[in-house]
């Protein structure tokens, strides 16, 4: 088989790298442009980037939303991975098909539905909508994304070795905090960036939970648009996507390192000696 | 050190005065409707090397988590050291496990490995040091100290297992299948060096296994188990020459058995009447089956005399077969030999010269014989 460039690969290759980012760069490129109108090209200029960070609001609203992530996240880690310690530990018990059946409802029920749902309960419990409304509404939906990430990693856990602690003298919970958690923190914190990623661009389920005074940053970017996108949009995005990239860049290297250092050591033991 | 005359002299289980050290009492465990372990009650004494041995799924595994506390008897009481350990956590019971699996903690050093234990009863951190060391020291662990344990080769984590269960000086140490990993040279070692390292540190060992020869390696008593149930209780030689009944017979070893009728019962010893073919047996043993009858006679292999013509003797025992196949194992040949269309006996022979060529060959008629105190009569 011939091995190199054809027409038919190089077709391919663009056509879904430009289905994938072609809106992207636009949007890139128009943060950087000097004129008002978005779509007209009137020369290079970061001044959007400097009105950016004079447009209260904006900050405002990307403070409530860091703010919503950051916590939402942090209590659907801690409640998705006890939900996932349940499901995997706890062997047969009464209601444990139906148990596991509802944590992960919330990965394919609408997001309307949820929104709405979570408003009527608000609402019902005569709640004032605002910050922690839209926060607690984020955990409810993102802890079955973390339950479902660390069960994954819980699945290939022995449990001999959770057993060769209590033997040796360790209860119950510290064996759990010394043991168990150190092994399945890998899963722990890729379902808290999951978590904390989902909550960050929620748009549907902050609509219906937020109150006066608690606008998140994708509501606001939406509520924007619908007067017109503005050079200021496309730099508020421009960030959000460098942040993003940095990430998942960061945490690849992350994996990658660990691999590398793994692999190096496996030919250490296993070498000559 | 020898410890030859300690071990000689070491037979706490003859003596009815001697308090045991571990003691099953009635004990049965159910998981649902399935019976794991049928109302068993078993001595372990103290100092002693002892084996569960038994298939896949004969209880041995579960009398052993119960003891270490990670299953709940449903009936009965198990006593260590006098204390009954009804309602006492794993982690408070002074016992310690090298688990089949190894189950080392991937995220800490060999060194933490061996200290997790240790850190867990407020012990000085020298004292932890130095026994961290002297554990190293004996599992000649030193070298990897600091290593995780999957930089480690398969014996290496298997020894830092077996440090870890070891250092915090168990009163008793559990081995569930601690070998069972290692390939065969490897193995034998260990066996070795396991039956030193429990003289060495004075502690009652018990181990579970399903294989017969590492149990009769290493273990001062053995009881095999079949179904959930105790078979036989005893030292490797007792066991392997005179098995309680069939099972154990055929469990332990190779084993003949013959279909016989008891013809006549004397001071002697016991006259057997075989079926098939139709055969006389003397032996030396006194039976408690009545005349007329049906008993098993098991014989050995090895024990089996395989000669041309007759052999020398009157009183010894004899049939005539044809040799049907020969397996040349090296250090022993195996003769498979017909006495009649439907019964073959084994024999084995020891090579004990460099001929190459097999004085006795297939289709030779032959002679199968074999003391009066060769064989053993069974009723079960």
């Amino acid at each position: 088989m011939r091995n190199g460039p054809t027409w038919f690969n190089v077709t391919s290759l663009v056509l879904g790298f430009s289905f994938l980012y072609l809106p992207i760069v636009l949007l890139v490129i128009f943060s950087f442009n000097e004129s008002r109108l978005v779509t007209v090209w009137g020369g290079f200029s970061t001044k959007w980037y400097g009105e950016l960070f004079q447009n209260q609001q904006l900050l405002d609203a990307a403070w409530v939303t860091l703010k919503v992530a950051f916590l939402s996240a942090s209590i659907a880690t801690v409640l998705g991975t006890m939900a996932a310690l349940v499901l995997v530990r706890s062997g047969r018990f009464v209601g444990r098909s139906l148990f596991s059946g509802m944590i992960f409802a919330p990965l394919v029920m609408p997001e309307v539905i949820l929104g709405l749902s979570l408003l009527l309960l608000f609402v019902a419990m005569d709640q004032a909508r605002g910050f922690w409304t839209v926060m607690i509404a984020h955990t409810t939906f993102a802890m079955c994304y973390v339950a479902v990430v660390v069960q994954s990693r819980l699945v290939g856990f022995d449990k001999s070795v959770e057993e060769a602690a209590e033997d040796l003298g360790c209860p119950p919970a510290k064996t759990f905090f010394q043991i168990t958690l150190p092994i399945i923190f890998p899963g722990v914190i890729a379902g808290w960036m999951l978590a904390f990623t989902l909550s960050l661009d929620d748009l549907v389920i902050a609509s219906f939970t937020t109150g006066p005074g608690a606008t998140t940053l994708p509501m606001k970017i939406y509520s924007q648009v619908r007067l017109g996108v503005t050079p200021e949009i496309n730099a508020v995005c421009t960030i959000l996507v460098g942040l993003v990239t940095i990430g998942v860049i960061a945490a690849s290297l992350v994996t990658k390192r660990q691999q590398v250092q793994r692999e190096r050591d496996e030919r250490l033991a296993f070498g000559p000696h | 050190m020898s410890i030859g005359p300690v071990r000689r002299d070491f037979t706490p289980w003859e003596d009815p005065s001697a308090i045991p050290f571990i003691e099953f009492r009635n004990v049965t465990k159910r998981f649902g409707d399935f019976v794991a372990v049928k109302n068993l009650s078993l001595k372990v004494y103290e100092r002693e090397f002892f084996a569960l041995l038994g298939g896949s799924g004969c209880g041995k595994t579960t009398l052993m988590r119960m003891l270490a506390g990670f299953e709940n008897p449903s009936e009965g009481q198990i006593l260590l050291d006098g204390q009954d350990l009804a309602g006492v956590p794993p982690f408070r019971r002074p016992t310690n496990m090298m688990f089949q699996s190894y189950a080392l903690f991937p995220h800490m050093s060999v060194e933490a490995n061996i200290a997790f234990g240790l850190k867990q009863d407020n012990i000085a951190k020298t004292e932890i040091d130095a026994r961290v060391k002297e554990m190293l020291r004996l599992t000649k662990l030193e070298a990897f100290a600091k290593r995780k344990p999957h930089q480690l080769s398969g014996g290496q984590r298997q020894r830092v297992a077996l440090a870890r269960s070891l250092a915090k000086r168990p009163k008793v140490l559990l081995l569930d299948e601690p070998l069972g990993a290692l390939d065969r040279k490897l193995r034998e070692e260990t066996q070795f060096e396991l039956m030193n390292l429990q003289e060495e540190l004075k502690m009652t060992f018990l181990i579970v296994t399903h294989d017969q020869e590492e149990a009769m390696t290493v273990a001062d008593r053995i009881a095999v188990m079949d179904a959930g149930e105790i078979v036989q209780v005893s030292t490797p030689a007792e066991i392997y020459e005179t098995p309680s009944c069939k099972f154990v017979a055929d469990f332990i070893g190779d084993i003949n058995l013959i279909e016989a009728t008891v013809l006549e019962k004397h001071a002697g010893g016991t006259r057997l009447q075989a079926s098939d073919p139709e055969f006389l047996i003397d032996t030396d043993q006194q039976t408690a089956a009545t005349e007329g009858e049906q008993v098993w006679f098991a014989l050995r292999p090895e024990k089996v005399r395989i000669n041309h013509g007759s052999p020398s003797g009157e009183s010894v025992n004899q049939s005539k077969a044809l040799v049907w196949d020969i397996a040349y194992m090296g250090d022993v040949s195996i003769f498979h030999s017909r006495l009649s269309e439907s019964k073959t006996m084994r024999s084995t022979v020891a090579n004990v010269t460099r001929t190459v060529e097999q004085p006795i060959s297939w289709d030779d008629e032959v002679t199968l014989s074999w003391e009066r105190n060769a064989g053993v009569i069974l009723t079960s």
